[in-house]
């Protein structure tokens, strides 16, 4: 596209279908301690498509 | 549902229902502004005398909007509501974490400690052995079929009661094979009885340290006293270089809090980045809002643009080569979150407890010492269903302020122990929270928007 540059993200709603596995680290529990964010945990599977 | 902001110079448009993010022109970014609530006719009737820009032109990038919107790159709806419960339902009853108080005692007098100089607002005490392994045999029974299980040793000062650290972390150790569980330890430390024996200990175990400095000597130096009244400065930051300097690639945070009296943080973070650490967090104070040390209205304009500098300062450092990061910027966009986690948020009560050095659970470290939060112990299991419940309900879609908010996938709701803080309910929304975080949430997306359109 000649306007519009489009980062590469994960699909959310595709993540609805098989996502919640769980596996993931605690929000806030390695480093701040007093607030909460889920958007820099990563996600523990491997391929991410789902 | 869409956020569009300019930052960095850069025009950015979230797509927030299915995570796109875009990178746009000035026309562009206007268009989609108006491109729901107008015509294609009204649109670039509106923009051809604003731009120098042909019809065609206009056209192509409408043409081009349609076409994102129809991939579901834009303005995707909200389905996700009505799967919150579900999808938080999913992984009820099993625990996945633990924050253990393995110390609550301190050898730092700090005033601004949110635990009450370790104790939080109770005696002192020391986690025995037998209290750790009994958490450890709690979080295997109940954690089904998870792998992965974090241990956070805390405190106080969890090096009070090295020795018993170091006993539970080989209990862990001695059966993780057998239940087919991979335990991730993580200490918090002021630094003080930082050793070469906690080194090279730490960073054999530990898949994470925590260790606590504020940046410049004279704010540091400010709260973080011993009780003779001596700033730990000069002490713990020769010992943090030697633990970072040996930590061997393994993950560590040096982290920091900023209060009223240092909202120009940036300048603590260079200070952390001049003694050559590279992996940062700093947080804003948690504390009662009358307290003089609070973060004002005042405050805010200073803080936000200390975020946005060091959004600029990541974004030199990396290329100069030498990048760094810093906690809440850190946004992995192709690799972040699932939408089960986005809804969820942090598990406190639910997937995540904490335990007090007598075996007490707590939804987590924040609310320890709050008795009425109490959910049971370590030998009998949760019997405080109602509060547990109030936990496990406490999805992003529960709280009417976040429905509708642009960046709820992102912080999930927030901090329950902050909302119940700043309104008396779990169920609250700390707004000034929500102020730092959404111009957090900007500046790590602009970094990152830099950063991905860079290598393409």
């Amino acid at each position: 596209m000649k306007h519009i540059k489009t980062v590469e993200t994960r699909n959310l709603c595709e993540s609805a279908k098989k996502g919640g596995c769980g596996e993931c680290q605690t929000s806030c529990q390695s480093a701040c301690k007093t607030s909460c964010g889920i958007a820099n945990q990563k996600c523990e599977k491997s391929d991410k498509k789902n | 549902m869409i956020h569009q902001y300019k930052a960095g110079g850069k025009n950015i448009v979230m797509d927030i229902c299915s995570g796109s993010v875009h990178e746009v022109d000035d026309v562009t970014y206007d268009m989609i502004e108006a491109y729901q609530d107008k015509t294609r006719e009204e649109i670039i009737d509106g923009l051809k005398n604003r731009y120098d820009i042909s019809i065609g032109e206009l056209n192509e990038i409408y043409d081009e909007i349609t076409e994102l919107k129809e991939a579901g790159k834009l303005f995707v709806e909200d389905t996700y509501e009505s799967m919150a419960g579900e999808l938080k339902a999913r992984t009820s009853g099993v625990i996945k974490a633990l924050c253990l108080h393995i110390a609550h005692t301190c050898n730092l007098n700090c005033s601004y400690c949110f635990a009450s100089q370790g104790r939080f607002h109770g005696e002192r005490a020391l986690m025995s052995f037998e209290v750790g392994k009994q958490a450890i045999d709690f979080l295997v029974a109940n954690s089904g079929t998870r792998h992965n299980l974090e241990v956070d040793f805390f405190g106080g000062e969890p090096l009070m009661n090295f020795e018993v650290v170091k006993q539970i972390v080989e209990y862990a150790r001695s059966i993780e094979k057998q239940h087919n569980k991979n335990f991730r330890f993580t200490l918090t430390t002021n630094g003080m009885l930082v050793d070469d024996d906690v080194i090279e200990y730490a960073n054999r175990e530990m898949s994470n340290v925590v260790l606590s400095l504020d940046g410049r000597k004279e704010v540091h130096d400010r709260f973080r006293k011993d009780y003779a009244g001596n700033g730990s400065w000069e002490k713990i930051v020769p010992k943090f270089r030697e633990f970072v300097k040996r930590r061997g690639g393994k993950n560590y945070y040096i982290r920091g809090t900023f209060t009223h009296a240092n909202p120009d943080f940036l300048k603590d973070i260079e200070v952390m980045l001049n003694l050559g650490f590279r992996e940062l967090s700093m947080e804003p104070v948690v504390c009662a809002k009358d307290d003089p040390m609070a973060l004002t209205e005042e405050d805010l304009p200073v803080v936000y643009e200390q975020y946005e500098k060091l959004a600029e300062l990541m974004l030199k450092k990396d290329k100069e080569g030498d990048p760094f990061t810093f906690y809440h910027y850190m946004i992995d966009l192709k690799g972040g979150p699932c939408i089960y986690k986005r809804i969820s948020g942090c598990g406190s009560g639910t997937e995540y407890m904490a335990v007090t050095p007598w075996g007490d659970l707590y939804p987590c470290h924040q609310f320890v010492g709050e008795e009425k939060f109490k959910l049971g112990d370590i030998w009998n299991g949760v019997n405080n269903k109602e509060v547990q419940d109030d936990f496990a309900s406490c999805n992003v879609y529960a709280k009417e302020e976040c429905k509708t908010c642009w960046a709820r996938l992102y912080c999930a709701g927030g901090c329950a122990a902050n909302a119940l803080h700043a309104t008396g309910s779990v169920r609250g929304v700390y707004e000034y929270g929500c102020k730092l975080f959404k111009k957090r949430l900007e500046c790590a997306i602009m970094v990152e928007v830099t950063r991905s359109l860079k290598e393409d």
